[in-house]
């Protein structure tokens, strides 16, 4: 009998479409893999096995009913826990929304509904998406299923390692300054931030909200494609959405598949290498570079030196809005509440039990950079940098059609090897922050396993803000032409976790 | 140390003050999500999650809310800002569901305006606006047993009905040179924004339901000597009165605070910088937050919402739409009307003046309606305790009553029947008159008939009368219209009396 979790979510879609297999099959597998590994993995803060058995059963009546149905119907997801959904508890990873069922569904939320995808359950992820390792999470790490010692990224570990795991084919990500690209690139999956304002935020708990955006996580970048496009387009109750079309990243996947290269510029950020970057790394991205040219692309140089400044606008500008936008999680509405004498000491009291050390940290720096006689110095400064980089970019993209450089320095670090350190924790991310600061969408895709340590390595495209079709044929390009080298996607190599009896 | 009255206090110091007047908007939905914008519902049931500030939710303009901010503006006299930004002013309290405000700060959307306000004698002050803001309102807290302050309260109860409600925030640049008036033109001033805000249509402009709140700060500096030029004498340390809500309530918090103040400095006492609750009970002030201890509300650009950016044609479309200065509009119908000073100023501070106007329109004449509005109606909405447009009765309704007065159908007594009949809830004038048979007689025999059972009755008056004592004939008229229950046209009366008498009338 097949086994369905190691399939594509596209092969899933048109397996159920021939008949071969129902929704309910495929959703009863991958909830039978989670109830097999994810005891070890943690990947699932929460799984809904009723209400995606559900989902599945509607769909699987209506299509023998001969209903039209969307292209990923039937097709089982997983939804980071940062977005609200209703009648399953949504936490962010916090102790301080233990047990907070949402009133209501977010938009990304209830276009996976329409889209009629079972979803599996809410994926770990760090406390309110603050880390690079999902160790911050408050209901414990979750564990790269390469290596269990390993950390999976974050702050969506939960939903690459979901991948990873196939315990699910497709997930939800969230990408304030990597969150959806590092965790992909290590656990050899594929993590896409669209262009800012491309997918509603609404219903997304804000972490940053000027650098937030949520994002697909998938296994092949056709499949990161398809949920894209469900994902995607204008909502009325988010401000900050665009109003322009949904890309036909779909198409343009097909395209890169298909077709060669030739005439496309490929830019490699001089400043997104050397120094700290381990040696594997660099060479299978040098060894993609080469497959992109024999696909007919010209590579060029581009430098981009206001990136320099980027790790330190980020951790100014994202604690400033996160000490914020987190002040609402004071007991009075929802969420944990430690009574005490009078509403300012419970206020307190709840804060100081909830909320982990790195949120404290962060809300600490913001409120301290807000504060009156030190914003321009701080908020102020950090917003003239990302007005350089958006220059840099700018300038770039004269040059080349996408940028590209190693998503992460390094191969997934140990779990607890950087906890004491958040300097070194942060730099994880030096390379997919500018994206975020810019707005414009990036993509990581696996490009190997480095040599050294046999773990993944990632491969990072950005393209121009509202081209987010253009890293999905680049992608798509790279992917066949490393999986004609591997025979299959990268995924199929990584080492067979022990099954729980 | 002995409290100044505030002619003495004004006798020695130069007043500078300045006024932040809220507005709350009558947009049908609130200022950042689709929740009913409406007064008086049960506690909670006007929210959502935007409004509720519950994780994920985010705010969303409301145009509406702009377009009324903008027609302000406008009639502030402001400059309407190209691109404004929203922000966030954060701070812990239960009420403020998000705990932040969106509020404006560095780039409000209307700003450099001015606003001549006209004093009871018909005086024009000029009071510079520095900017006009919007923002969304706190939710309200009530604090249950103990002290029932929030720090002493057995419990506290939050309504978040009110969260989310767009405001309007006018900040006037310091006033100076108003003196002793400084009272008098605060007042003018407040009354002015409410008016204007009224013949906008962009609030109910109801400042004892709070829909007009106001915010008076006021700092006393020596006045310069002879000679010398006033505005070059620096500022006093300034107090900021917080929440007075009536008309009333502003002329007595500068009456008290620059009698308190000026007590202070005459002692050698320092002013402190600091905001100040008002006491209606008492008309006096206590003290609140110092500037010292004041929060640092770490404003910052509202990263949720883009720029405001009017374009240029749609501020020009709106500022077509403006109506007349109340001002302009009063010494307009002033003149057309013919009233006195007196007659306006009543018909002003009563609230009356759109009351006579429509009534006017509805084809009664100015000094009739004036007549109705200001005496029988007003006597009327002061033993109800509610304004004067609230009474069940319309403008429309007062012309048609005037108007069976004029036919001569009721005099004027039958009239206030008919009307208390209109405020029973009884229908139309018309209808009440019929309704209720308060037709006057108009028949003339039944009038003799009348008559000559009074004259039967009382032959001496007769005698008289005949004798050419004429004036003993109100009698008989007394007599007759007590018998005709008022409805007889008493002037009639008297004609048929004289017939029937042989005197000519
Ligand atoms: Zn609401």
């Amino acid at each position: 009998m097949t086994d369905w979790t190691r399939a594509s979510a596209a092969q899933m879609a048109a397996a159920m479409k021939a008949g071969e297999v129902t929704s309910v099959e495929l959703t009863q597998a991958h909830l039978d893999r989670i109830a097999a590994v994810d005891a070890d993995v943690h990947a699932f803060l929460h799984v809904d096995a009723e209400g995606a058995l559900a989902t599945a059963r509607e769909v699987d009546e209506a299509r023998a009913a001969g209903e039209e149905l969307p292209a990923l119907a039937g097709v089982p997801i997983a939804v980071k826990d940062i977005l609200v959904t209703q009648g399953m508890p949504t936490t962010a990873g916090s102790r301080i929304l233990e047990g907070w069922e949402p009133p209501y569904d977010a938009t990304v939320t209830r276009k996976i509904r329409e889209a009629r995808m079972p979803i599996l359950g809410k994926t770990n992820m760090d406390e309110f998406a603050m880390g690079s390792s999902t160790e911050h999470s408050g209901y414990g790490p979750t564990r790269n299923p390469w290596d269990l010692d390993r950390i999976p990224g974050g702050s969506g570990g939960g939903s690459a390692a979901s991948l990873a795991a196939w315990e699910a084919p497709l997930a939800i990500g969230s990408d304030t300054g990597g969150s959806i690209r590092q965790p992909a690139s290590v656990t050899g999956t594929v993590g896409v931030k669209p262009t800012y304002g491309g997918v509603s935020r609404y219903g997304a708990i804000a972490l940053a909200s000027s650098l937030d955006q949520l994002g697909p996580c998938a296994r092949t970048v056709e499949d990161a494609a398809y949920l894209h496009e469900v994902m995607g387009g204008h909502d009325p109750m988010d401000a900050t959405s665009l109003d322009e079309p949904v890309p036909s990243c779909v198409d343009a996947a097909r395209q890169g598949r298909e077709e060669d290269l030739a005439g496309v510029r490929i830019g490699v950020i001089k400043e997104l290498s050397g120094e700290g970057y381990q040696a594997g790394v660099e060479q299978r991205f040098e060894e993609s570079l080469e497959l992109l040219k024999a696909r007919g692309a010209e590579v060029v140089e581009v430098s981009c030196p206001s990136f320099e400044y980027a790790l330190a606008a980020y951790y100014l500008i994202l604690p400033s809005e996160a000490s914020s936008n987190l002040a609402k999680f004071d007991s009075v509405r929802f969420g944990l509440r430690v009574e005490k004498a009078t509403v300012e000491k419970t206020m307190g009291a709840t804060r100081a039990e909830g909320f982990g050390d790195e949120v404290k940290r962060r809300i600490i720096l913001g409120t301290y950079a807000l504060s009156a006689g030190y914003y321009d110095a701080y908020y102020g400064s950090a917003q003239k940098v990302r007005t350089l980089i958006q220059r840099d970019f700018a300038a770039a993209f004269e040059q080349a059609d996408v940028l590209v450089s190693p998503t992460t320095p390094t191969t997934p670090f140990k779990l607890g090897e950087r906890l004491d350190d958040p300097l070194a924790m942060y730099l994880n991310d030096v390379a997919t922050i500018p994206a975020n600061l810019a707005g414009i969408p990036g993509m990581s895709l696996p490009s190997g396993t480095a040599p050294e340590d046999g773990l993944p390595t990632g491969f990072q495209i950005l393209a121009p803000a509202h081209e987010d079709a253009r890293m999905y044929r680049i992608g798509a390009a790279l992917e066949k032409a490393l999986a004609e080298q591997w025979g299959g996607h990268l995924t199929a190599q990584a080492p067979e976790l022990e099954v729980a009896k | 140390m002995k409290a100044l009255t505030y002619e003495q206090a004004m006798e020695q110091f130069d007043p500078v003050f300045g006024i932040e007047v809220h507005v709350e908007l009558n947009t049908a939905t609130k200022m950042f999500c689709g929740c009913a914008n409406e007064f008086g519902a049960e506690p909670n049931t006007q929210v959502c999650p935007v409004c509720l500030g519950l994780p994920g939710a985010m705010p969303v303009t409301n145009e509406k809310a702009v377009e009324s901010a903008i027609r302000l503006g406008l009639s502030l006299g402001c400059e309407i800002r190209e691109s404004s930004r929203f922000a966030r002013k954060n701070y812990f309290y239960p009420d403020l569901a998000k705990d932040y405000q969106i509020s404006q700060y560095d780039e409000p959307t209307c700003f450099e305006g001015s606003l001549d306000v006209v004093l009871d004698d018909g005086e024009v002050f000029t009071v510079g606006i520095e900017r006009a803001h919007m923002e969304e309102d706190a939710g309200k807290n009530t604090h249950k047993g103990g002290t029932g302050g929030i720090q002493g309260a057995d419990y506290s109860l939050v309504d978040y009905n009110r969260g989310g409600v767009p405001l309007v925030e006018i900040v006037t640049k310091p006033i100076t040179g108003a003196g002793a008036r400084t009272a008098e033109v605060a007042r003018a001033y407040v009354a002015t924004i409410r008016d204007i805000v009224k013949a906008l249509d962009i609030s109910d402009g109801r400042m004892e339901q709070g829909s007009v709140r106001a915010d008076v700060n006021l700092s006393l500096r020596p006045k310069a000597a002879a000679g010398e030029d006033q505005d070059a004498v620096p500022f006093g340390k300034r107090s900021e009165t917080k929440n007075v809500n009536s008309l009333r309530a502003i002329e007595r918090a500068i009456h008290h605070e620059a009698s308190r103040q000026a007590g202070l400095l005459l002692a050698g006492k320092p002013v402190v910088q600091e905001t100040r609750h008002w006491h209606e009970d008492t008309g006096s002030t206590t003290p609140g937050r110092s500037k010292e201890e004041a929060e640092d509300y770490r404003y910052f650009p509202e990263p949720d919402l883009l720029p405001v950016e009017p374009s240029r044609e749609w501020v020009e479309e709106l500022r077509g739409t403006l109506p007349e200065h109340p001002a302009k509009m009063r010494a307009r119908l002033k003149e057309e009307w013919g009233f006195s000073d007196t007659d306006m100023r009543d018909a002003v501070n009563a609230d009356a003046l759109s009351l006579i106007a429509d009534t006017v329109a509805a084809g009664a004449a100015p000094q009739s309606a004036r007549k109705w509005w200001m005496g029988e109606l007003a006597r009327t909405a002061n033993d109800r305790e509610v304004a004067l447009a609230e009474l069940p009765v319309t403008p429309a309704d007062v012309a048609e009553l005037q108007g069976l007065v004029d036919a001569g159908t009721i005099n004027d007594k039958l009239a206030r029947q008919a009307l208390e009949g209109v405020l029973a809830g009884e229908g139309s004038p018309r209808e009440v008159v019929e309704s209720r048979g308060l037709e006057v007689v108009s028949d003339d025999s039944a009038l003799e008939a009348a008559v000559d059972e009074a004259l039967a009755a009382q032959p001496d008056v007769l005698a008289k009368i005949q004798d050419g004592k004429v004036q003993a004939a109100g009698a008989i008229v007394g007599a007759v219209m007590k018998a005709t229950r008022g409805q007889a046209d008493a002037g009639r009366v008297r004609e048929i009396i004289l017939q029937r008498a042989g005197v000519e009338g």
